[in-house]
Parts: structure tokens; C-alpha cells; sequence
């Protein structure tokens, strides 16, 4: 889970990192309240999740809470590649006198930790490794001892840092453990003219994994099937397209999503209703699906290893029973294969119901699912 | 032949007392597999019929292995446990370690794989296991619908392995590895490339990759270097959204990153053909083996 900004500096905050003063907004009038609070010239920065707000005139500046408010009207609702700011940061202006970058993170590759530091702060990461390569200092982290005093005064020297960062570094770090992050980032990470050290910015990615060992405040939902889906405990996202899609394991759905794509028509989700698929999980999926005005047919793929296909076909037709009318006659298109396909196929075309069609191959179901939800 | 898991492994089920560890511990016995031993703290010295078969259970994994010469444990603790159970395997000095968690912490996991290094293999975790048909099964991949063969396999997916030895289950496998979905993983799919490469019982090698990650890349450039038998290769995940978890913790495309289509491409560049469905990779397979 990627956290905002203001989330960020609070965790921050909370873990000794200097921060700007400031607090979140969601109206105008608010963004008035806090600068008057602040007494002093403020920044208003739209919260989203995603790069390049400035330039897409996310962030403003405010001399008191008159501008303050105005501005926070004029981000307040904007859309930021295609993510609305819903909020904005409300803090200090705090003028840089040097910037830097510091982060650390998972890698992935390496399956360890690594720490990235540039006395080179300021632009986009991407962009600073691919123009300075040699400005960007990357070291693994051991993930046992990790970072102390002394490894920190090292990377920050190693970086170009002045040693009043190093602190900072640490801190970092401990973020990085004691919130279980699969990210930490600064950029910048600026250096005052009267010689503090601040963290201007803040990205930090949770470990979702982790979840059960912090208190932490639920993700909201953009996308109100996404948000039922997760109520009903089910691995759902949202596509774009007119196929709908629900198979068994992340692979075989992401491959399933590959190959309705190849028969020429988008899937319209992610739907992965695990190994078990009982009647209940598979009646919930299909009623998920089906209350997406946007789908035009279904695609059920499955393959049967642990559980077998004929209890699958069980589930297929409890859950058409349990859903009733409520499938407005849309075309289920359903491919069962490994173990059992055939007692499970046999129950399908047993239970003769009017939406369910059944081919025994992917590449092929998928084709009729596409054709079925061109209107054919 | 196989890798990693032959018929004369000896596995222990850690957290064989709970319900998933004895489902699977009943099936992993029906595969053939020499079950010598369950481990849950605090329960030694009971023992658990499974039909014919009583396993015995240990509190410790250093009692369990010193008893019975256990020199594989598959992991089926609850994730938050799963941290230290898979540590005190590694301290007990296991030489393998299969972790079928899923939902573990990602620091856990980077723990645990830098206290591993050197002394225990860990697969996982988030992953089926592994099995050699006809020898052996840790895990939770289903040992009928294939058989044994010439083909070594290697998937971050469950279902998609499955789905590959169900297509292929008449040329069958040596062995078949779930290496895991999660972001960090105890062995990856070049430590699996280089096995293959050594195991005068593989001919031929099905590689299957998914969004997220740079694991298909380095796979790339590691058979360009290492690997003379012939490699086929599918990839999922090339209608993912950007910055969207797709079911496995891992599965994510970041900004320009750990995209399918990169992946295929680096494959492609060093000659391996890969798939655009999983029927075509298999009939790649069949294509490359007879060739």
C-alpha cells in the first residue's frame, strides 16, 4: 500500500525525521484555517499518489490564508494523471539550500536491502540514475545488522552529505524496519540555510503482508465493485474492457486476462477466486462480475489440482441458482481441464442452464468469450 | 533423476497439527513421499495416523532431523509464525526448506534468506512446493495429473505449473518447482535454470514468468551464458495495469518496470521462444524436444 505524503511526514514525524509544520486539508476554507494557524508563508501540495504534481501545478505557493485558500480551491478536485486530489498538504514553506535524495527499499533482485543516497536531489530518481549514474550511491543494507551510526556517517560521506544527515539516515531506516515498509523516500531531502535538515517530500510503501503487526488505517476504495469485492474477501480489479474474467491462482487469471486480449476483446477484471473455489466464493465472483454494467460475457476458467473440476461444476451451479435473475442473461462462457474435467463437464451440461456454454480449451473459451461480448 | 527432491528425501511437515499441514501431509504421502516427521512446538511426542502410515511429531526441527534424518521441511505455519519457524529450521541446519505460506512479511522473508544463505535452500515462500512425479512431493502441487519425464519446469504460479504439466503430462517431469509469487524469494528461477542445466535427468526446460520484478531478465541473460538445453518460456500478466497488485504480492508493473512484454523481449533476444498462451508454450515444448 502507497501511503500519501502527509501520511508519510506523519510516520516521519513520529520516528524523530524533521518535517515542515503543516496538517491536511479537504476544503479551501481549512487550507485558510491552517495557514493562519501557521502564521507564515505556506505550500499547498495536492496528495496523490503519483509523480510530477508540480509540473502539473499541484503544488502552489501561499503567502498567508487569504492566497492559502484560494489556491487549495484551485488543486482541491484537480486531476494529476488521472488521480484526483481529494486533499492537499498544508505546511511551512521551507526554502532548500542544498538537495538531496534518500531511500531505502526492498531489492527485489537481490532479495535483500538496499540503500540509494545522491547529493543530487530534486528531480525524478529515474532520470538522475540514467543522466548521473555516478552521483547515485547504491549499497545493499545486511538486512540482520542493518543501518547504524556509523554505516549511515558512511553512506552520507560516501553520498556528498553533510554529517548532520546522517541522522536523518538512520531514522530512515528505522522507518523502513519499524513500519514493516517496503519503500522509504525522500526526494528532496533538503539542507536549510540555517543548516537543519528536512524531509520536504515522503514516499513510503507498506508491506500489506505485514499488516497484522501495525494499526493502520484501511486503503480507501476508488472503484465501488473493488470496494465490495474486498468486503467479500475476494482478489478483484478493475479493467476496462467487456470480458469478464474469474479463474483459479493469480498466474492462471493473469495469463486467462493474456489471452482474451489475444482473441481481440479487453477483460473487464481481475478475479481470482484462489484454490478452494467453493459455490459461495464462486456465486459471490460471478455476482461481483455481473454487477458490472460493462461486461458483456463471462469467461470462467479453472483448472482443477487440489480441488477437482467436478466440485467446481458444483459450485458454477449452486452459484447460478444462488444468483437467479440477477445475471440479466449475459453469456457464461466456462472451460474446465485437469482433474475430474469430465464428471465436471458432465454436471454443467446436466444442469442445462440457458447462459452457460462450455469449451474444453483457454485459447478457445477465450475466443468465445470475445466474440460473445462483441454482440455476436 | 530429479533436482532438489528425490525419492531418498526425508520430510518433515512444520505445523503438521494444523489443518492445512495434515491435509497436505495426507497428500503429499498418497505422492509417495517419505513423510518421516511433523514439528509443532509444544506438541512432541504424540504422533498422527494418516490410514497405515503414523507420523510422528517433535516439538523441535533439531529433534525431529536428529530422530528421524529428516533433510527436508515443508512449512505450512500461519504467516505471522512463519518467520521464526522457517529460522529454527535453518539453525537445525535442514539443507531444504519449502515455505507454502502465503501472506508472509517481506523483512521475514529477506531475514530469513540472508540467515538461509550458505546452509539451507529455501523455496518460497507463497509458493505450491515442488515435486519430482513418481519420486517425491513438498508441497501442494497435485501428483495426478502428470508423470514422471524429462521435463524440469520452474513458475512463479501455482495454477499455470499445473495447468503446463497437465498439457505436457504424457512426455512428464523430472521435477516441477514453485518458486513463489512474493516480491523476495528464497530460490529463483536462475538457481533453478542452473539445476536443470546440471541433471542428466532433464532434456528440456519450461520456464514460466510473470509481471513484476526484474527474475525473467536475469533468467535471460543467465541461459545465454549457461544454459545448452533447450529452454521454452511463457509469460503472464501483458494486460496488467501499471501499479496494480495482480493477485500475487509481487505481481506489480512499476511505472516502466517488471513488464511482461520487457521480459518476453529479453527472452526472445536470447533465443528463447516463449509462448503467447500456455497451450502454444507446450506446443513449443514438443516442437523443441523432438526437433
Amino acid at each position: 500500500m502507497d501511503l500519501y505524503e502527509f501520511q508519510a511526514k506523519e510516520l516521519f514525524g513520529r520516528h524523530g525525521i524533521p518535517v515542515p509544520a503543516g496538517r491536511v486539508a479537504t476544503t479551501p476554507a481549512q487550507a485558510g484555517a491552517i495557514a493562519a494557524e501557521l502564521n507564515a508563508p505556506v505550500v499547498i501540495k495536492a496528495q496523490v499518489k503519483t509523480g510530477g504534481r508540480g509540473k502539473a501545478g499541484g503544488i502552489r505557493s501561499a503567502a498567508g490564508p487569504v492566497t492559502a485558500e484560494v489556491e487549495a480551491d484551485r488543486v482541491l478536485g484537480m486531476d494529476i494523471k488521472g488521480h484526483v486530489a481529494r486533499a492537499v498538504l498544508v505546511e511551512t514553506a521551507t526554502v532548500p539550500f542544498e538537495e538531496y535524495y534518500a531511500a531505502f527499499l526492498v531489492d527485489r533482485a537481490e532479495g535483500g536491502f538496499l540503500a540509494m543516497v545522491s547529493s543530487q536531489g530534486g528531480m525524478e530518481i529515474e532520470e538522475l540514475a540514467a543522466t548521473d549514474p555516478d552521483a547515485l550511491v547504491k549499497l545493499p543494507v545486511d538486512p540482520v545488522s542493518g543501518v547504524d551510526a556509523e554505516t549511515a556517517r558512511a553512506l552520507a560521506a560516501k553520498a556528498g552529505l553533510p554529517e548532520q544527515a546522517a541522522g536523518v539516515l538512520e531514522q530512515l531506516w528505522r522507518v523502513l524496519v519499524a513500519e514493516d515498509a517496503l519503500l522509504v523516500e525522500v526526494n528532496p531531502l533538503i539542507c536549510t540555510t540555517d543548516q537543519r535538515i528536512v524531509a520536504l517530500d515522503g514516499k513510503v510503501t507498506l508491506d500489506d503482508n505485514a499488516a497484522f503487526r501495525h494499526s493502520r488505517e484501511p486503503e480507501e476504495q476508488a472503484d465501488g465493485l473493488e470496494a465490495r469485492a474486498r468486503a467479500k474477501g475476494l482478489n478483484y480489479v478493475k479493467l476496462d474492457g467487456r470480458v469478464g474474467v474469474i479463474g483459479n491462482g493469480a498466474g492462471l487469471v493473469m495469463s486467462t486476462l493474456d489471452v482474451v486480449a489475444g482473441a481481440g476483446a479487453a477483460p473487464a477484471n481481475f478475479l481470482d477466486i484462489g484454490g478452494g473455489a467453493s459455490a459461495k466464493v464462486m456465486a459471490d465472483g460471478l455476482e461481483i462480475i455481473l454487477a458490472d454494467p460493462d461486461v458483456r460475457s463471462v469467461l470462467v476458467n479453472v483448472f482443477g489440482g487440489i480441488t477437482a473440476c467436478d466440485a467446481v461444476a458444483s459450485g458454477i451451479v449452486t452459484a447460478l441458482e444462488l444468483l437467479g435473475e440477477r445475471g440479466h442473461g449475459r453469456p457464461i462462457v466456462v472451460r474446465l481441464d485437469g482433474n475430474n474435467a469430465e464428471v465436471g463437464r458432465r454436471i454443467l451440461s446436466d444442469a442445462r442452464h440457458p447462459a452457460v456454454r462450455q469449451v474444453s480449451t483457454m485459447d478457445g473459451a477465450a475466443e468465445t468469450a470475445a466474440r460473445l461480448a462483441a454482440g455476436a | 533423476m530429479a533436482i532438489f527432491l528425490t525419492k531418498d528425501s526425508r520430510v518433515l511437515v512444520q505445523g503438521m497439527t494444523g489443518a492445512e499441514g495434515s491435509r497436505h501431509t495426507a497428500r503429499m504421502l498418497a505422492a509417495g513421499t517419505d513423510i518421516v516427521a511433523g514439528v509443532t512446538p509444544g506438541k512432541g511426542g504424540r504422533s498422527l495416523d494418516f490410514g497405515e502410515r503414523a507420523v510422528p511429531v517433535f516439538g523441535s526441527v533439531a529433534e525431529a532431523m536428529a530422530e528421524t534424518g529428516a533433510d527436508v521441511s515443508v512449512v505450512f505455519v500461519p504467516p505471522r509464525f512463519t518467520g521464526s519457524a522457517v529460522e529454527e529450521a535453518v539453525e537445525a541446519g535442514i539443507p531444504l526448506c519449502v515455505v507454502i505460506t502465503e501472506g508472509v512479511p517481506v523483512h521475514d522473508a529477506v531475514r530469513f534468506r540472508a540467515l538461509a544463505s550458505g546452509r539451507t535452500r529455501i523455496i518460497g515462500p507463497n509458493c505450491p512446493g515442488l515435486i519430482s512425479p513418481g519420486q517425491s512431493s513438498a508441497g501442494i502441487i497435485p501428483a495426478d495429473i502428470t508423470s514422471a519425464g524429462r521435463i524440469g519446469l520452474v513458475s512463479k504460479s501455482g495454477t499455470l505449473t499445473y495447468q503446463l504439466m497437465y498439457e505436457l503430462r504424457d512426455l512428464g517431469f523430472s521435477t516441477a518447482v514453485g518458486i513463489g509469487g512474493d516480491p523476495v524469494v528464497g530460490t529463483t528461477h536462475i538457481d533453478c535454470l542452473k539445476a536443470f542445466q546440471d541433471d542428466p535427468g532433464t532434456d528440456a526446460i519450461v520456464m514460466i514468468g510473470e509481471i513484476g520484478g526484474d527474475a525473467e531478465e536475469r533468467a535471460a541473460a543467465y541461459i545465454a551464458a549457461n544454459v545448452t538445453k533447450p529452454v521454452i518460456a511463457y509469460v503472464a500478466g501483458f494486460t496488467a495495469p501499471e501499479g496494480r497488485t495482480m493477485g500475487h504480492a509481487g505481481a506489480i508493473v512499476s511505472g516502466s518496470s517488471g513488464t511482461a512484454q520487457a521480459k518476453k523481449e529479453a527472452l526472445e533476444a536470447v533465443g528463447v521462444r516463449v509462448g503467447r498462451t500456455p497451450s502454444e508454450t507446450a506446443r513449443l515444448l514438443r516442437a523443441g524436444v523432438s526437433s
